[in-house]
């Protein structure tokens, strides 16, 4: 199996050799064994190119090791089950795993777009921000073609397999990273009894370790990993998180934490409907945080130095040790900093041929330095590589004397061929979770790095994230952080001893920000400092040139750190860049503040279980069922479902709504009313309270009594209508409109809580506890005395606007003589059990009226004919009772909420918009709702309008169309024309009626 | 997610509870003494300040009180939770943050 | 200025890029100026534009007190229309599309405005009305909106979740398909390159301190960088409008909140219009470079702290996978946060004030990129003859007092 992998150690490694596997790169199938990445099976199979720049369409190889990795980005898999975006870094190797480059076209290897390269000084920075402007016209064309070269991966092409979840936690100290500074902060908290979650994004603990050649204690460091995380698997309250990324730290020390929790191909092999939990997004609260996330690796900038295999030396140490790969036979490595060193000698001991390490410090290395000279390998100090040869690949490093200054032309004085080129410009901390939570950076001019400086929660940062750069330093300050921790919480940190490494002191680093070139800056082969982007130093001296001189405008003219990787590889290097075109120190050019995710997040993740049917809770109410076998369409109103109407015979809407509506109109119908908001107010002040809020006189409705009231905002709008009911002297009953009901209790609440705390009322929602079944129409009555009723129902002892509790059919019911309809009706509240059994015997029974349940829609147009309005409906937001007609229901004699408002100057102007009935002259077209209204017809735009429709039936019982309307002075220009103008039609001569057309006195109500 | 303390149920997360706007404005008692000006001051105009702000929370998906949180708009750090009965503490500093550069 | 072209790219890159000039100067503030604009955001700049080609006032400055463009301009999700319900609304946000159209050749600077078109999708019969009721009056404005039906959005727009057994059902959208998006940068820098050849002065880290009144009138800002006299002041600044207010001794009917956005990755070309939906919380374009940018909601509650409350971006990829299911497994790269002015009827205040001289702009709430260019048209009229446009006349503080506000919370809901 291993056949192929030509780049593959015959020994070491962290990968499994008992179980090789077989994979896919662009089609062809390749060998790579379980603990592989892509990057690194890739790399063991000798293949380096892996796709191709964004704007110049340069040939790309792999040039780290995790996260920060601009190149390999990968598509994975196919179909629905495609992976877009995926870095080759951090895929695991699994079997039958089907890998695409996303650049490149017919392929990554022969790209026609490469020609794009030969004008890359055409495309400097902006280029596109000053042309493609004429002709006007053309820009959708261009766009076309910008557009054509957009985006790595393709998105899947139909929904989603995975499931995903959201997990709550809370623990006293979250570990943001599992290296040796993490482990050794996890173990101080956990031994002091701390509640610990340590998360890494790794897919085992160890962090830098897993690539190195350490030791700890005199024994490889793994051993020391492999203890440490033993022992906290034992503490019953530490939770390990392993391919658990810590994405996001939010205010209040809420973290996230994206899990990575199975495979694809294990996923699928569940089948769909066991599919396990693809990835779990933690929610947690951590009353301590330590940051321990390690420190990224900071390539060279010079000519050409985006060439395949050109890589970082500390992702080279991690391939030969991790993966047992050896990415290049014969290596020259090249730094600033003495870590390369290390990675000298990784490669000469797995073999490789080491040819020179370039170190453009004068006087070369520490103590490694002699260690270096021991295997033979030759040092040049005070010297750069400043171009490299090779297109596809690495072929060759031109090397010159470094000059200490960053713009003056050096001459290469040498070429060493190679085809692979170890770099390391130092390392940069990862401070990004620490300056999401808001903390600041300070720039170290002796480690030149960001640190993590003043934290404004509360957290902590450790270890390489910290700038301790040695094993040593990392572990004694995971110690400190970890201490630190427990001891905020007031615990007892426990003695702990430092293990011991064997490190030799380093020489420090020298600052290279730019390595020159043969030629000056702006003519010499292109520098790369955001490789994703093709950000190069030309480009940051041209937009520095061209006044874009604010670190901000710099990243965002040349696109610097906008990648996938999110700078984490160049933003350090533009900065200095620009730094030293300005002349300024880099603290004065600044950072910018980093913001979530720290690394990429599938949308699915965040969603949670919350797609689909659970997007929203769906809400039926009590006699759903028997509406759903009855075949009625629902409609969606806020969360609940309701039954818009109840087609017989293949009925359509319309045919099914005139039979409803007559059926109410002539005998008797059944709605199932129960969405309404119930509420239930009692208490001593209840009285008093309710007229503070409804502007009709309370006081004055005896026990028994119904009121049709209505709500105001303070800003006088009608805000809510509904029923109010006088049960008792203290007690009053409420409903709400459907959408309604829960702002209502809310707003009652708040009034009742904050304002008039002195008034003892008690709000309490019955909106799930009740049902109503309204019953309407003239047969109603003979109807519930059918049923069995034990009370009297006829019009003297029940009269109209009263309510009864009562036994019907035996069971205990409340009946309110209210009508939506205008017809006899009742309004039947029973408790929500109860409900479907008294549906069915009211349906039974009524069988002799030809008893017809109805929905929405004909709710809708029985209220309509009478000029009943709907809020949210004939009212948007901007409407005052006083628009509506209403002027009767507001109390002269007391104040409400919203009372003043209707006193101020537009809402007593007389071409307010009111409500009014419309007709159409010519009888029988249906207005369409929502349609515009104007004066005249034949006018050029901007058109006047003087109105909407609002409302718009056929009426079965009148045998035309009517329809509702907000006009301007509408109430005083009955009998008027106007015309409704919707788009696309000619217009409809309308006439304004009285809204009431439908027993316009309202006797039908009050048999 | 904030963490905000309900006085009466403890340290509960942010979804639990509903935003309620400034705390501390009386509805007028006559409000037809008002003018329009007057009137509408009191309907539209808040202090909006950056820093320490009074607000009204409620914990909508617990004991549903109302109550008054101090918090800072700009570092969402939060001073205190108070009943609507106890008298609220002057906050610390009343005086407003100047915007810093570039945030 | 010198002018931006094909054939200078080509002449620039012969002389290796080294002979562009900057795009707008960093002058050192002078002592006084006939106008002071405060805030370099998109429009901040406008309004100095406008003021220096319509009104001939040229000695202006805009003060900023970090970068330009980088408050809302650079925080929001770039998406341009002007299919408001009300008239005025409808009508100044016209003004804005009209300049939108001619901007880039305006400023010779490409802003690369994408008429791409702008759905707002319909979930219940209720939103249905409502799209009738608005694309009918912005027909009669003189505004162009249709209203298309659930299979004409399938074909329309693939990927889109049509299905009738969704939760919350598309059941339509109106299409303005004149609206589009717009390259945020770009519009502050167009904007600024091009007042700054007109000779404006853009003052970059110079924060106003205060606002010195005399007699009822402005008279000059204090600034970090010394003081600066003039007696025309435009005060452009967002959120921070009321910080601002207060130094005059005003007060504004305005609260700052944190708004939310996020991109993808970039992936290939999948969306090619912007899609947005008021019920099922989203919304949603691709960008040239093929990032998914969407916006989130509104945080309930104030800050002025650019970050808001993870559950808001939660709720934003509910909808948007609820919307769009096949964007499951694309993965989100980034979120930033900005601060929105909101006003309580959703709409801007472009007025003066009662201190003479004293002009603010603010309360564009989410909705406030659209506007750039009408705005600061309408504001440098506002400005330069000390009364409202008849555009923005409507949008004066009195309407608080009177209650004739232009409430487009039903058109607008927090969708922008």
């Amino acid at each position: 199996m291993a056949a192929g992998q030509a780049n593959r150690l015959p020994r070491g490694g962290r990968i499994d050799r008992s179980r090789p596997l077989r994979f896919s790169f662009d089609g062809k199938s390749y060998a790579g064994y379980a603990g592989d990445t892509l990057a690194s099976a890739l790399l063991a199979n000798g293949v380096s190119l892996l796709g191709r720049s964004f704007k110049l369409r340069r040939p790309r190889g792999i040039v780290g090791g995790g996260a920060e990795e601009p190149n390999a980005v990968m598509q994975v898999g196919e179909g629905a089950a495609a992976r877009p975006n995926l870095l080759a870094t951090q895929v695991e190797l699994e079997p039958g795993l089907a890998a695409r480059a996303t650049r490149g076209w017919p392929s990554t290897r022969f790209d026609i777009g490469a020609a794009l390269d030969s004008f890359g000084r055409i495309l400097g920075a902006g280029f596109y921000y000053k042309t493609f402007k004429y002709p006007r016209a053309w820009w959708k064309l261009y766009e076309h073609f910008i557009r054509r070269a957009a985006g790595f991966g393709k998105a899947p092409d139909s929904p989603d397999p995975d499931r995903y979840e959201h997990r709550n936690a809370h623990c006293d100290v979250l570990v943001a990273g599992g290296g040796p500074a993490g482990l050794m902060a996890a173990l101080t908290a956990a031994r002091a009894g701390a509640r610990v979650i340590l998360a890494d994004d790794d897919v085992e603990f160890g962090g830098s370790l897993l690539a190195g050649g350490d030791a700890i204690d005199g024994a490889p460091a793994m051993d020391w990993v492999a203890g440490a995380v033993a022992e906290l698997r034992e503490m019953p309250d530490c939770r390990l998180l392993s391919r658990g990324t810590v994405f996001g730290y939010h205010d209040h020390n809420f973290l996230t934490i994206v899990q990575r929790c199975v495979q694809e191909a294990d996923a699928a092999a569940q089948g769909p409907a066991r599919r396990p939990v693809a990835e779990r997004l933690w929610r947690v609260r951590a009353k301590r945080v330590v940051l321990a996330q390690g420190a990224f690796e900071r390539p060279l900038v010079f000519c050409n130095n985006d060439r395949p295999g050109v890589m970082l030396a500390s992702a080279v140490s991690g391939y030969i040790h991790r993966h047992a790969v050896l990415p290049g036979r014969r290596a020259v490595v090249f730094t600033n900093n003495d870590s390369a060193y290390r990675t000298a000698i990784d490669l000469a001991g797995a073999g490789a041929e080491v040819a020179a390490i370039v170190d453009s410090r004068p006087g070369g290395a520490g103590a490694i330095g002699q260690r270096v000279k021991e295997l033979g390998i030759p040092v040049l100090a005070g010297h750069v590589v400043s171009d490299v040869s090779g297109r596809r690949r690495v072929r060759g490093a031109g090397i010159a004397r470094w000059t200490g200054e960053p713009w003056s032309a050096v001459e290469i004085t040498l070429r060493i061929d190679c085809d692979l080129l170890a770099v390391s410009g130092g390392f940069s901390p990862a401070v990004h979770l620490h300056s999401q939570a808001g903390g600041k950076l300070e720039w170290d001019e002796s480690q030149l790095c960001f640190l993590p400086g003043e934290a404004r929660q509360p957290h902590d940062s450790a270890g390489a994230g910290n700038g301790k750069l040695s094993l040593g330093d990392c572990l004694a300050d995971g110690l400190r952080a970890g201490k630190a921790a427990v001891e905020a919480l007031g615990l007892n940190p426990p003695e702990i001893e430092i293990p011991a490494t064997n490190e030799s002191p380093a020489a420090p680093i020298k600052a290279l920000w730019r390595v020159p070139a043969a030629k000056d800056a702006d003519r010499c082969p292109k520098q790369f400092i955001d490789f994703q982007n093709d950000t190069t130093v030309a480009d940051i001296r041209l937009a520095v040139r061209e006044g874009y001189r604010n670190v901000e405008h710099v990243k965002r003219y040349t696109a610097l750190g906008f990648g996938t990787d999110q700078g984490k590889l160049g933003n350090i290097n533009g900065m200095a860049v620009l730094a030293e075109t300005l002349g300024k120190p880099i603290p004065e050019v600044g950072t910018t503040t980093f913001r979530p995710a720290y690394t990429p997040v599938r949308f699915g993740a965040g969603a949670g279980e919350s797609v689909g049917a659970l997007y929203d809770p769906v809400r039926k109410t009590a006699l759903h069922q028997w509406h759903e076998a009855a075949g009625a369409p629902m409609e969606v109103v806020g969360q609940w479902h309701r039954p818009r109407y109840f087609p017989r015979n293949g009925e359509d809407l319309h045919a099914a709504v005139a039979r409803e509506c007559l059926a109410v109109r002539n005998s008797v119908g059944i709605m199932d009313a129960s969405t309404l908001g119930k509420i239930d107010v009692r208490g001593p002040d209840a009285v008093n309270f309710l007229e503070r809020v409804y502007t009709h006189n309370v006081d004055r409705m005896k026990p028994g009594r119904c009121a049709y009231g209505i709500l105001l905002g303070e800003d006088g709008m009608v805000m809510d209508d509904g029923v109010m009911a006088r049960l008792a002297e203290d007690r009053f009953y409420l409903t709400t409109t459907t959408g309604g009901a829960a702002q209502v209790l809310d707003w009652l609440e708040k009034w009742l809580q904050t304002e008039w705390p002195e008034l003892e009322v008690w709000l309490t929602s019955l909106t799930e506890q009740f049902s109503t079944l309204a019953v309407a129409g003239p047969n109603s009555r003979a109807l519930l005395e059918k049923l069995g009723c034990d009370i009297p129902l006829d019009r003297e002892s029940f009269p109209f606007m009263h309510v009864r509790t009562a036994n019907l059919a035996g069971m205990p019911v409340s009946l309110f003589r209210v009508s939506f309809s205008g017809e006899l009706a009742f309004e039947i509240n029973i408790a929500s059990g109860l409900a479907p059994d008294l549906w069915r015997k009211l349906m039974d029974v009524g069988r002799e009226f030809e008893l017809t349940p109805y929905g929405t829609e004909t709710m809708h147009v029985l209220r309509a004919e009478k000029g009943f309005v709907i809020v949210g409906q004939d009212t948007d937001g901007s409407v005052t009772p006083v628009d509506l007609g209403m002027n009767w229901l507001l109390s002269k004699e007391k104040d409400f909420l919203g009372k003043r408002s209707l006193a101020r100057p537009d809402c007593l102007r007389a071409d307010r918009k009111q409500l009014v009935g419309l007709l159409s002259r010519a009888g029988c077209t249906v207005i369409p709702e929502g349609a515009q209204l104007i004066e005249r017809t034949g006018q050029r735009a901007p058109v006047p309008m003087c109105g909407h429709v609002t409302s718009s039936y056929h009426s079965a019982s009148l045998g035309h169309p009517i329809a509702l309307a907000l006009v301007a002075g509408g109430r005083g220009r009955r009998g008027e024309t106007l015309f409704a103008a919707p788009p696309g039609r000619e217009p409809i001569a309308v006439e304004i009626v009285s809204p009431a057309f439908y027993d316009p006195k309202g006797g039908r109500q009050h048999v | 997610m904030l963490l905000i303390e309900c006085p009466w149920c403890g340290p509960r997360a942010e979804t639990e509870f509903s935003y309620g706007g400034e705390a501390g404005i009386p509805r007028p008692a006559d409000p037809d003494a008002l003018s329009d000006a007057e009137w509408a001051d009191y309907l539209f105009y808040r202090s909006n300040p950056r820093g320490a702000h009074r607000e009204l929370w409620n914990h909508a998906q617990g004991c549903r009180r109302w109550f008054v949180v101090e918090r800072d708009t700009v570092t969402n750090r939060i001073a205190g939770s108070f009943r609507l009965d106890e008298t609220v503490p002057v906050p610390a500093s009343a005086a407003e943050k100047q915007p810093e550069q570039g945030d | 200025m010198n002018r931006y072209s094909a054939f200078g790219l080509l002449r620039n890159a012969l002389s290796h890029n080294r002979n562009w000039r900057t795009a707008w100067r960093s002058p050192e503030p002078e002592k006084s100026y006939d106008a002071i604009i405060v805030g370099g955001g998109g429009h901040g700049l406008a309004t100095a534009y406008y003021l220096a080609k319509e009104h001939g006032i040229r000695n202006v400055a805009v003060l900023e007190k970090g970068w330009i463009g980088g408050g809302n301009t650079g925080r929001n999700t770039t998406i341009v229309r002007s299919n408001y319900l009300w008239t005025e609304a409808a009508l100044l946000y016209e003004k804005s599309m009209q300049l939108w159209e001619g901007l880039s050749q305006d400023l010779n600077y490409n802003v690369m405005f994408s008429q791409r078109g702008v759905y707002n999708l319909g979930h219940s019969l209720q939103d249905m009305r409502d799209i009738e009721r608005r694309v009918n009056a912005n027909r009669l404005n003189g505004i162009d909106a249709e209203v298309v039906g659930t299979a004409e959005l399938g074909k329309a727009i693939p990927h889109l979740n049509i299905s009738p057994g969704a939760r919350y059902p598309v059941l339509g959208a109106s299409l303005q398909r004149r609206g589009g998006v717009a390259r945020h940068d770009a519009v502050a820098w167009g904007f600024a390159r091009a007042a700054d050849a007109l000779g404006v002065d853009i003052i970059e880290q110079c924060q106003v301190t205060g606002i010195d009144v005399s007699g009822g009138k402005a008279v000059g800002v204090q600034t970090t960088r010394g003081p600066i006299a003039s007696d025309r002041i435009g005060v452009v600044v967002a959120g921070h409008a009321g910080v601002l207010a207060r130094m005059a001794g005003l007060r504004l009917p305005i609260e700052s909140h944190p708004l939310q956005a996020f991109v993808s990755e970039p992936i290939r070309p999948v969306l090619d219009t912007v899609v947005m939906s008021g019920a099922v919380h989203g919304y949603i374009s691709q960008s040239d470079k093929g990032e998914l940018v969407i916006g989130a909601g509104v945080d309930p509650y104030n800050g002025y702290g650019q970050r808001g409350s993870f559950p808001v971006i939660e709720h934003a990829l509910q909808a948007i996978v609820e919307l769009f299911p096949v964007f499951s497994r694309v993965r989100m790269l980034r979120l930033w946060g900005g601060i929105v002015d909101v006003a309580p009827d959703a709409c801007p205040i472009l007025s003066k004030t009662p201190v003479g001289g004293l002009y603010f702009n603010c309360g564009w709430g989410t909705g406030g990129f659209k506007a750039t260019p009408g705005s600061g048209w309408v504001f440098a009229h506002t400005m330069a003859h000390d009364e409202a446009h008849e555009l923005n006349a409507p949008f004066s503080l009195e309407r608080f007092s009177t209650g004739a506000l232009v409430d487009e919370h039903g058109a607008a809901a927090v969708a922008h």
